[in-house]
């Protein structure tokens, strides 16, 4: 009898959780600087508590940091080891990044790029009237931090029913985050609306897929999966419908294609921060908890996900790269282009390039390739969209390719930050993406798909040509004179201070990776 | 050091000229040129004189990358190239205010470029060669978009698509070649010890692919050669003539460099196929160059006829034809150079660059008529000219293995003197026209002179004395035959041996 009520305290690892704990406490202050606090010191309020909660976050991580501390805690269910560290790093700074450009309200002429109302229908009059009172709400923030604290969660979660979980923690907000922007509502609440459409959907799927393991193995967690899949008790059915599933809910979070409709949708219609932080930090989350997934509980099956994912990620180069060279709006294009980057990444999952497969101590495999392209991904994406809040017209951005074009005879910096990121984005040298390039197919080709690395090569190309569209647009081309007003706003400094970061380190890392490199390197040894 | 300094006194150089504004941007930058020849020389002394100036520091750890400079015969010969041309083009073509942006940035691009060049020549680690090989696009793609004709901005994007489409090829090879080294032990980039890569014989031939397709398209082989003629004629002539003259040299370089010296086998297999690409470029350049009507475009055709005689040389594989090769890569730098810019001062003053619309230019202006039939003879291989030594040693070379294929490209020497001698009998003799008499009013300024004088001294030096230079090329062409462990042909008997 005794037996049944001995329940075991569970031992929570709070020091090594530190990280999340900070930033969901954090944004649980926001909620409540948004309700108790007097409306004139709200915005420097949430500004203090979320750059802090960001910032300790980052510390208590780096004190932390170190094979020593690595292990699998709170009873089995999160796994803190290199790669999760490493992504939650690149979370962390990556966020603190775009909380600059949510801040921005230079730019807007003292407003941000939020809606003051968000509950109004769009055009009514009391959007209007808050407009013009220039009422404001602080709870993109909190939302920010809720989201970044799921982002964390997500690709440090060792079971399904958590990953399930997290991946719910971090996509309300953004779903919310996604309809916020202060002009063109109805195509910002359209953006929400798909997104949180397909979003549940692909939630939906995920969960289905993780009762099928469940039914397979007996257990959510990813070492019991693992198991049961060395030593197989059942048919294989069960066990690869259900992997199927639970990576289309995952690759729909990457954006990879045929789960990639939304992308271009909801990138155009969200608010520029919101995007930027999305095109960054969900993609890390996302791609943190496929590697997980793919590696530690489908490991042993990693000859029946390989090919299929070398599939995915040929389509996603290809859909990506091709339909950008269509496009007509920059967020578009940069949705496209993100799109395209989630094929690259997936080249290195392909080639499933660990230790476990034969890979040397000390040289660089899928995880560390992938840490450091999204290095070089976050840099130039965050940068590429500060500059996309810059150029204004009269209402709000102008984000037609149009508007750009003379770009860069009136304002030589900014277009030449641009081509910085574009070239980047092109993996040309001297720049980071080049080296992430290296880095990602280098790991697809150890694993035996040299014939994929080829393919990647040639999207490149195609790829490279959609970046030199928007160089020439802003270069060589004469602005059109029916596009009306077009002007780059002089930024605030949290603008300023991304858009410069991002272009030093996009050259920074091109010439000296090293030490990113060998940060990665140290930090990509999954635990089970 | 003494590398590094002489690769990056050209960039420091340019930054500092892009915030000066007017005349004195361009004085800086010629002064700039002319302190890296005079470090070139330095250089070329002290590398003579036996010092080991090469460098090796570690770069990226996790890719096996060095930071490792280092010189031989042909390196050598390639950095006074692009020392030699940079000044000369800066000097050939004065503040043009008529361009994208002001003068200061095109001296600037043009000194970058030379720095970024510099680097390509010197790096002895594969991935700091490939670095530096897709970097020099970058200066290059501006220099072509910002000044030049009026469709430059898409010459300059298909001059950057196909240089692009090489490179990314290229780049599938360089991880193939590091990986592949990688699972032999630690991971290395350095030329020395990719040497000693042991990949199975289809590995190879892939990895060697890669390789020769970037280097085809620099080097411009048909049929990957469409992007040279375009460009040129969009791009003033000093742009075109670093590209040919400097950046296409890149091809041949790494053609000697990398596919022979990196893969052997691969390369000795490809032999046949390639040594028929060249044939086919030799002859298909020339006489794509005889139907021209624009002289931009004709240099460009002739580039491509003399860009398959070094390919012919590298790949019949003999001592000879490659050294050749090498000596033949020099001087059709200087001779396009000549070309090109003499090419540059008619345009100048006439307003096109269509040969219809010259005719008689030597009764009004002899000196520019003078130096375009030099810069011409040069082109055909005058014997004299250092062109005429490079060519036949490659005629010769390849004579010993291939004799039907060493004829066939010789007739590519008579087409020459078809392309250029009608080209100079159309534009330059004859009764002086109307159009002529109108735009021609002055003939070559000093200036101008000085400009093309160093080029047209340097083909006739090596034209006449061509021994020293000889003694360079003959050093890489043996040990590239020693690499790859193969030998001449030997003579057949009876005949006088060598």
């Amino acid at each position: 009898m005794t037996t049944l009520l001995e329940i075991a305290a569970p031992t929570i690892e709070y020091r090594l959780l530190g990280p999340v704990l900070i930033v969901f406490v954090g944004a649980c202050l926001g909620v409540l600087i948004e309700a108790l606090v007097p409306r004139q010191w709200r915005d420097e309020g949430q500004m203090i508590v979320t750059v802090m909660s960001l910032v300790a976050s980052i510390v208590v991580l780096w004190r932390t940091w170190g094979p020593g501390w690595r292990t699998v805690g709170a009873m089995g269910a999160v796994s803190i080891d290199g790669p999760t560290q490493i992504i939650w790093l690149l979370i962390l700074v990556f966020s603190l990044l775009a909380t600059l450009l949510f801040a921005e309200r230079k730019l807007g002429g003292g407003v941000t790029s939020f809606t003051p109302m968000a509950a109004a229908v769009p055009n009514s009059t009391l959007e209007r009237d808050a407009a013009a009172a220039r009422v404001e709400h602080t709870e993109v923030f909190p939302l920010l931090l809720f989201a970044v604290s799921g982002m964390l969660l997500f690709p440090a979660a060792n079971d399904l029913l958590l990953m399930f979980v997290a991946l719910e923690i971090f996509s309300l907000p953004l779903y919310l985050l996604s309809g916020l922007a202060r002009y063109r509502r109805l195509l910002s609440h359209e953006a929400a609306l798909k997104y949180f459409l397909l979003g549940s959907l692909s939630s939906a799927i995920f969960l289905f897929g993780a009762a099928l393991l469940y039914g397979y193995s007996g257990s959510f967690s990813f070492a019991v999966i693992d198991a049961a899949i060395a030593a197989p008790s059942q048919s294989d059915a069960l066990v690869v419908t259900g992997m199927v599933l639970v990576l289309v809910g995952l690759l729909f979070k990457l954006g990879a294609v045929p789960f990639h409709s939304w992308t271009p949708d909801v990138y155009q219609g969200a608010p520029t921060p919101v995007t930027a932080f999305m095109a960054v930090c969900t993609k890390l989350a996302a791609i943190g908890a496929l590697v997980r997934i793919a590696f530690v509980a489908f490991g042993g099956l990693r000859w029946e996900w390989q090919p299929v994912v070398a599939g995915i990620a040929i389509l996603t180069m290809l859909v990506g790269s091709v339909l950008a060279i269509v496009a007509k709006d920059i967020k578009r294009l940069l949705a496209y282009s993100s799109i395209a980057h989630a094929g690259f990444i997936l080249t290195a999952v392909v080639g499933a390039s660990t230790p476990e497969s034969g890979l040397p101590v000390g040289q660089i495999g899928s995880i560390a390739g992938i840490a450091f392209y999204m290095t070089a991904y976050g840099f130039a994406t965050l940068g590429a969209f500060g500059i996309v809040t810059m150029v204004r017209g009269a209402a709000g951005e102008r984000n037609d390719l149009v508007a750009w074009q003379g770009l860069g005879k009136k304002h030589p910096w900014i277009a030449s930050a641009m081509t910085l990121f574009m070239l980047s984005f092109a993996g040309i040298p001297p720049t980071a993406g080049f080296i992430g390039k290296w880095a990602v197919f280098s790991a697809a080709w150890r694993g035996g798909y040299w014939w994929l690395v080829l393919v990647a090569v040639l999207m490149s190309l195609v790829a490279a040509y959609f970046y030199l569209r928007v160089v020439v647009a802003m270069f060589f081309s004469e602005p059109d004179p029916e596009v009306g007003d077009v002007h780059v706003a002089v930024p605030g400094i949290g603008t300023t201070i991304v858009v410069a970061t991002g272009a030093v380190m996009s050259v920074v890392l091109g010439i000296v990776p090293g030490w990113v490199l060998d940060l990665a390197t140290s930090a990509s040894q999954l635990l089970r | 050091m003494l590398l590094t300094i002489l690769a990056l006194v050209p960039f420091v150089g340019g930054l500092v000229v892009w915030f000066l504004r007017g005349a004195t941007s361009r004085y800086v930058g010629i002064g700039v040129a002319l302190a890296t020849f005079a470090l070139s020389v330095v250089v070329a002394a002290q590398h003579l004189g036996g010092a080991n100036l090469s460098e090796h520091h570690l770069w990226i750890k996790a890719f096996g990358a060095y930071y490792a400079l280092g010189l031989d015969g042909m390196g050598l010969l390639m950095v006074l190239l692009t020392t030699v041309l940079v000044p000369v083009v800066l000097l050939a073509e004065p503040a043009d205010e008529t361009g994208r942006w002001g003068a200061h940035v095109k001296v600037a691009l043009v000194l970058i470029l030379e720095s970024l060049s510099l680097y390509v020549f010197l790096a002895t680690d594969v991935l700091l060669f490939y670095l530096f090989f897709e970097a020099t696009l970058i200066p290059m793609y501006f220099l072509i978009a910002g000044w030049g004709g009026a469709k430059r901005a898409k010459a300059a994007v298909k001059f950057l698509l196909f240089s692009l489409a090489g490179g990314l090829v290229m780049l599938f090879s360089v991880i193939g070649v590091g990986v592949s080294y990688a699972s032999q032990g630690a991971p290395s980039y350095l030329l020395e010890d990719l040497a000693k890569l042991n990949v199975t014989p289809s590995v190879e031939m892939l990895l060697f692919i890669g390789f020769f397709v970037a280097f085809a398209v620099k080097a411009p082989m048909v049929p990957v050669h469409t992007w040279l003629p375009d460009t040129a004629e969009q791009a003033t002539p000093g742009t075109s003539t670093l590209l040919v003259g400097i950046l296409d040299k890149i091809g041949t370089f790494g053609m000697i460099r990398f596919c022979l010296g990196l893969f052997p086998d691969a390369s000795r297999l490809a032999t046949p196929v390639i040594v028929v690409l060249a044939l086919i470029s030799i002859l298909y350049g020339a006489l794509a160059a005889i139907g021209q009507k624009n002289l931009l475009r004709l240099v460009a055709f002739t580039s491509v006829s003399h860009f398959g005689f070094m390919v012919l040389g590298i790949f019949a594989l003999t001592t000879q034809s490659i050294s050749g090769s090498i000596f033949y890569m020099l001087n059709h730098g200087f001779s396009t150079a000549a070309l090109f810019l003499v090419v540059g001062y008619l345009a100048k003053r006439r307003g096109s660059v269509q040969i219809s619309d010259f005719g008689g230019v030597f009764g009004k202006a002899p000196v520019l008529a003078g130096l375009l039939l030099l810069g011409g003879l040069a082109s055909l291989s005058l014997p004299g000219m250092g062109s005429f030594v490079g060519e036949f040693l490659v005629l010769a070379g390849t004579w010993s293995r291939y004799p039907v294929i060493a004829a066939i490209a010789a007739t590519g020497m008579v087409l020459a003197a078809l392309y250029i001698l009608i080209m100079y009998q159309r534009t330059m003799t004859g009764p002086v026209t109307e159009q002529t008499e109108k735009h021609i009013t002055t003939d070559a300024s000093w200036l101008e002179r000085l400009a093309v004088a160093p080029v047209i001294v340097l083909l006739l030096l090596t034209g006449f004395f061509p021994k020293p230079v000889l003694d360079q090329t003959d050093q890489t062409a043996k040990q590239t035959m020693t690499t790859m462990n193969i030998s001449d042909p030997v003579p057949a008997a009876g005949k006088e041996g060598k």
